[in-house]
């Protein structure tokens, strides 16, 4: 019994968890907006949108003097940027800009060492002091803890280099293709358990530039409402026309392919040459997880192609780290493309596109990729190699094993103390993406600047990225944070929401974090 | 009408009861009342003898079902060629440095664009090795949350001065380098004017931009001042719109496809004359062109405060993985916030940066490197010349240059078979490979990039072996 507490303080729960059965749910409750936080939100934008209208004003009749770059328009030229457009980056993100790129100068592990920066100018122009500040790392995205400076993976790195070196300077088709490259797809399709894989050098890249070579005029994209940059612009670079449907909302999807097989084509009405279905994994500003079974059911009945970029759930979600199909238990040959990038959970750079032995061929002969960009640099590929061999350790005790379940437990964990305590959390269940809701810029930028002071470093975010109203904190958890660390964040948590009154949840009350532990610890004696 | 011609009698009385209005009746002039008739006809036939035009009856859910049952896509890709040379590639072990390991067989390598040859370099290596064993691989985020280590501030500086600029932004893939700058100031209603023959990632930023697209012929000034003189005029006619319009103009500093330097001076002249504004894409002459390496404007001797924008890959001279910009703070910031590859895209890992600025070390500690090379690729282009049966295209200060046969006989297949004959020599080159939809697919070549390492001999032993080919191929 005191080897069950252990077990427990320690975060290695997995063996006693593994006895209550974890279904994948579809249980996400998107809580309503108080009104009183929607109003003072709405009053904070227009007291900055006054104050920023006076400041321009200033600025125009040089009575402030301009601050930032000075204004480079050689006379007669037209001026390169519109007014509107930097009017908000100039007043509204101009007074929070030092919540964001902040540089880290230490691995982007569980903890991380920033460079602590001050600004003399009211964010206009930083100063790095010698300082750094090491804090716990809620901001990066290392869900299974593989970014390291000196685990087994960097030590196969560090033997690569000499031997490949750190570049290749060709194209994939001429002579870039190491057979570290070759293996790194066989492994990757092994993991997936697809036919074929194709590894590229950028995320962002893979999807901009191969959607184009999978739908093209004539065909329909359907993407979820809140898809990724870059899917926007793959979907628009193809030149296919784009339907969004709601976020995660199958009857808005069906009702929407219906439709469109129906009428076909706009204006001649000549039938659809395909319809491909745009989702991602795990939305990362959400939370939310995509309804993988229902998508797959609709694919099937009405004959379309799915996409699924599972930038963030490949290796955070399943069992067995296999992402969202995983998680669902579902088929992987069920999904037409699975997209993917190794940022994230593989602690690399680059991204990959899984599937039928025919996508991918034709991916390699039509894709930019194979012949005007550089192949992966092969330091980067061994630190990708490596992690797959972690993760396809079937043994039970393996290191690969022991991460995701720990990471696992770090999300139930986290998100239920988090609810518990009174904090508007959005998403699902198991997600590792925890955004918590601040709802107006002001406490976005309070929250962030609090928690650093005491130690945590998270990501808050506000508008354009998030709707108007909706300003949030967005935890990412890896299994690299111990429950120690997690007690930490969430005690200074409550602390910093008491100060900015963020814990309006209606659904769970607020508690102290505290009380919570208490009744937790009484519930585990009692089972014991 | 009907009572102004009954001026003399009361209108209101006439009005006001049926009595008046049949009294109204026998006043009435002839035209009106035939027209009335006529008038009463043609209702009386619109309303019950003419034809009723079908509506659109909808459709019903049982036509609907019908539809979408019957409905069949095409397959989700094309079948593919199993001989296209993409899935056949030659895989390699070995690093790719100016020599390469092929089926056991170590040869000389023309084909990587290797021009410094960093592949393979100690120094850059042991600087590598350290960045890893302090940060790891990964960095795991954007630049906005946490993805910004402290050493990419060292490149970003490092590069600004090394080209004498205010500020620099790197980017971590080399290909969207560019396609994300062009989108980033060039919106839907502005002009850029462009040469033909740029490479493919300038061509899909231009799409992406959606901006009005005004082609030149390759490195053909006239051309580009007739289309200057055209948008002047068009300017003249609506002279609000022109002032809401912003132009660029979008050249290369040495061209890929074609190997020869763009003619900037001129452009730089005619950029005061039509207000437009230039970004240089120096890909291929960072760290080739010039006495220091410091691309087309030293080598032309042009201020660098005058071009808006220098951008470049670190994926050929310098040996890393990545892109980057240099330009006025003015100009370079607003990327940062408004390039998707950036502000959307984890930053590079830290590995790279580090190879980057030992790679920037020794450009700056050797600055004869870039002579030597210089006068090697014209000893080069001088021999290549000499062999009678080939066209060379690019210029004789150029480290890549493209090869072709003469006229008729200039196909894909004689190139293959040149090139693989090479491979049994021992020289390994390569046919320049493009994607059908390139705006200009250029003809057939060899292209052929020249190592800073590479010897005396071992170019005549090239154009050796490039003489026999001809001799055994055709």
């Amino acid at each position: 019994s005191n080897d069950k507490i252990k077990k427990r303080q320690n975060g290695y729960n997995y063996i006693q968890e593994k006895q209550k059965q974890h279904l994948p749910s579809y249980d996400e409750i998107y809580e309503e907006t108080p009104l009183t936080e929607a109003f003072w939100t709405y009053l904070n934008y227009v007291i900055l949108n006054l104050f920023g209208w006076f400041r321009d004003l200033l600025r125009k009749f040089r009575i402030e003097t301009r601050k930032g770059s000075a204004e480079d328009n050689p006379p007669g030229f037209v001026s390169l940027y519109q007014s509107y457009e930097s009017f908000y980056t100039r007043n509204v993100y101009g007074r929070i800009a030092d919540c964001f790129n902040r540089p880290i100068a230490s691995v982007p592990g569980g903890e991380v060492t920033l460079l602590d920066r001050v600004t003399d100018d009211y964010n206009w122009s930083f100063r790095y002091t010698k300082d750094t500040i090491r804090a716990i790392n809620l901001g990066s995205y290392n869900y299974l803890g593989f970014a390291d400076n000196n685990g087994k993976c960097s030590q196969n790195v560090l033997e690569i280099i000499p031997k490949l070196g750190v570049s290749t300077a060709s194209s994939t088709q001429e002579f870039g293709t190491l057979s570290l490259h070759r293996k790194l797809e066989s492994l990757l399709a092994r993991f997936l358990g697809t036919e074929e894989a194709i590894a590229f050098g950028m995320g962002f890249a893979t999807n901009a530039l191969n959607i184009p070579s999978i739908v093209g005029k004539g065909c329909l994209i359907l993407s979820d409402e809140l898809n990724h940059t870059s899917l926007v612009l793959g979907a628009r670079l193809s030149g296919a026309t784009i339907k969004i449907f709601k976020h995660n909302d199958m009857a808005s999807l069906e009702r929407k392919l219906r439709e469109s097989i129906v009428n076909g084509q706009p204006r001649h009405h000549r039938p659809w040459r395909k319809i491909l279905i745009i989702v991602e994994g795990v939305y990362s500003m959400e939370g939310s997880l995509c309804k993988l079974p229902d998508l797959i059911r609709l694919k099937k009945k009405y004959k379309a192609y799915l996409y699924l970029d599972e930038a963030h759930s490949i290796g955070a979600m399943g069992a067995r780290g296999r992402g969202v199909i995983d998680y669902w238990n579902c088929d992987p040959n069920d999904v037409d493309v699975l997209m993917g990038t190794f940022t994230k959970s593989f602690a690399a750079a680059g991204g990959y596109i899984a599937g039928k032995k025919e996508l991918v061929d034709h991916i390699r002969v039509t894709s930019h990729a194979a012949v005007y960009a550089t192949s992966m640099s092969p330091p980067v590929v061994e630190q990708i190699i490596s992690v797959l061999n972690f993760l396809l350790d079937e043994n039970e005790n393996s290191e690969g094993r022991k991460r995701i379940a720990q990471l696992a437990w770090n999300t139930r964990y986290f998100r239920e103390r988090l609810s518990k305590m009174g904090f508007i959390v959005y998403g699902h269940p198991h997600s590792p993406v925890v955004p918590a809701l601040l709802y107006s810029p002001s406490k976005i930028a309070a929250f962030n600047r609090e928690m650093l002071k005491r130690g945590v470093a998270v990501v808050t975010v506000g508008f354009p990225a998030t709707p108007l109203v909706l300003g949030r904190v967005r935890f990412c958890l890896s299994a690299a944070h111990t429950k120690e660390m997690l007690d930490k964040v969430l005690n200074i948590a409550e602390e910093v929401g008491d100060l900015l009154n963020m814990r309006l949840s209606k659904l769970n009350p607020k508690r102290s974090f505290q009380e919570i532990q208490n009744e937790d610890n009484d519930e585990l004696k009692s089972n014991i | 009408m009907l009572l102004s011609s009954m001026s003399s009698v009361d209108i209101e009385s006439l009005a006001t009861d049926f009595y008046g209005l049949i009294q109204s009746f026998y006043h009435a002039p002839l035209y009106h009342i035939i027209l009335e008739i006529l008038l009463f006809f043609a209702v009386m036939w619109l309303l019950f003898f003419r034809k009723p035009r079908p509506i659109e009856k909808k459709l019903t859910e049982k036509e609907k079902q019908e539809l979408i049952d019957e409905w069949q896509p095409e397959p989700l890709v094309p079948t593919v060629d199993p001989n296209h040379p993409a899935l056949n590639v030659r895989i390699l072990d070995g690093p790719v440095g100016k020599y390469i390991t092929i089926d056991n067989e170590q040869s000389l390598n023309f084909a990587s664009l290797n021009f410094l040859n960093f592949v393979g370099n100690e120094r850059i290596q042991s600087k590598s090795i350290q960045a890893v064993q302090k940060y790891g691989v990964g960095s795991c985020g954007p630049r906005g949350f946490y993805g910004t280590i402290d050493i990419h501030l060292e490149l970003e500086e490092r590069l600004a001065r090394f080209f004498g600029c205010e500020e620099g932004i790197i980017y971590s893939y080399g290909f969207s380098t560019i396609a994300s700058i062009i989108p980033a100031y060039s919106k839907r209603n502005d002009v850029i004017f462009v040469d033909e023959g740029v490479h493919y990632a300038i061509q899909k930023g231009i799409e992406a931009s959606r901006s009005n697209i005004k082609w030149f012929k390759h490195n053909d000034l006239d051309d580009l001042e007739r289309l200057l003189i055209e948008q002047e005029n068009l300017d003249k006619k609506n002279i609000k719109k022109a002032r809401a319009t912003r132009r660029f103009l979008i050249v290369e500093g040495l061209y890929m496809n074609y190997g020869d330097l763009c003619p900037l001076p001129r452009m730089v002249e005619l950029k005061y004359k039509y207000k437009y504004r230039i970004f240089i894409d120096e890909s291929v002459s960072f760290g080739t062109i010039g006495q220091t390496g410091r691309g087309i404007t030293e080598y032309y001797n042009i201020d660098r405060q005058q071009i808006d924008l220098i951008s470049s890959t670190l994926e050929y001279a310098a040996g890393s993985i990545g892109g980057f910009a240099v330009g006025s703070s003015f100009v370079v910031d607003h990327q940062r916030l408004s390039a998707q590859g950036y502000c959307f895209s984890a930053s590079l890992p830290p590995l790279l940066a580090a190879a980057a600025i030992e790679a920037l070390n020794i450009m700056e500690e050797n600055s004869d490197l870039f002579e030597t090379l210089m006068y090697k690729s014209e000893q080069l282009h001088n021999k290549l010349i000499a062999i009678k049966g080939y066209i060379i295209q690019g210029d004789y200060l150029s480290p890549l240059k493209h090869i072709r046969l003469p006229n008729e006989f200039n196909t894909t297949g004689r190139l293959e078979s040149i090139v693989h004959f090479a491979q049994t020599k021992h020289i390994t080159i390569t046919v320049a490979r493009y994607l059908q939809d390139e705006h200009v697919l250029p003809q057939p070549s060899i292209r052929l990039i020249l190592n800073v390492d590479i010897t005396e001999e071992e170019m005549d032993f090239l154009c050796a072996v490039l003489q026999e080919a001809l001799v055994v191929t055709i």
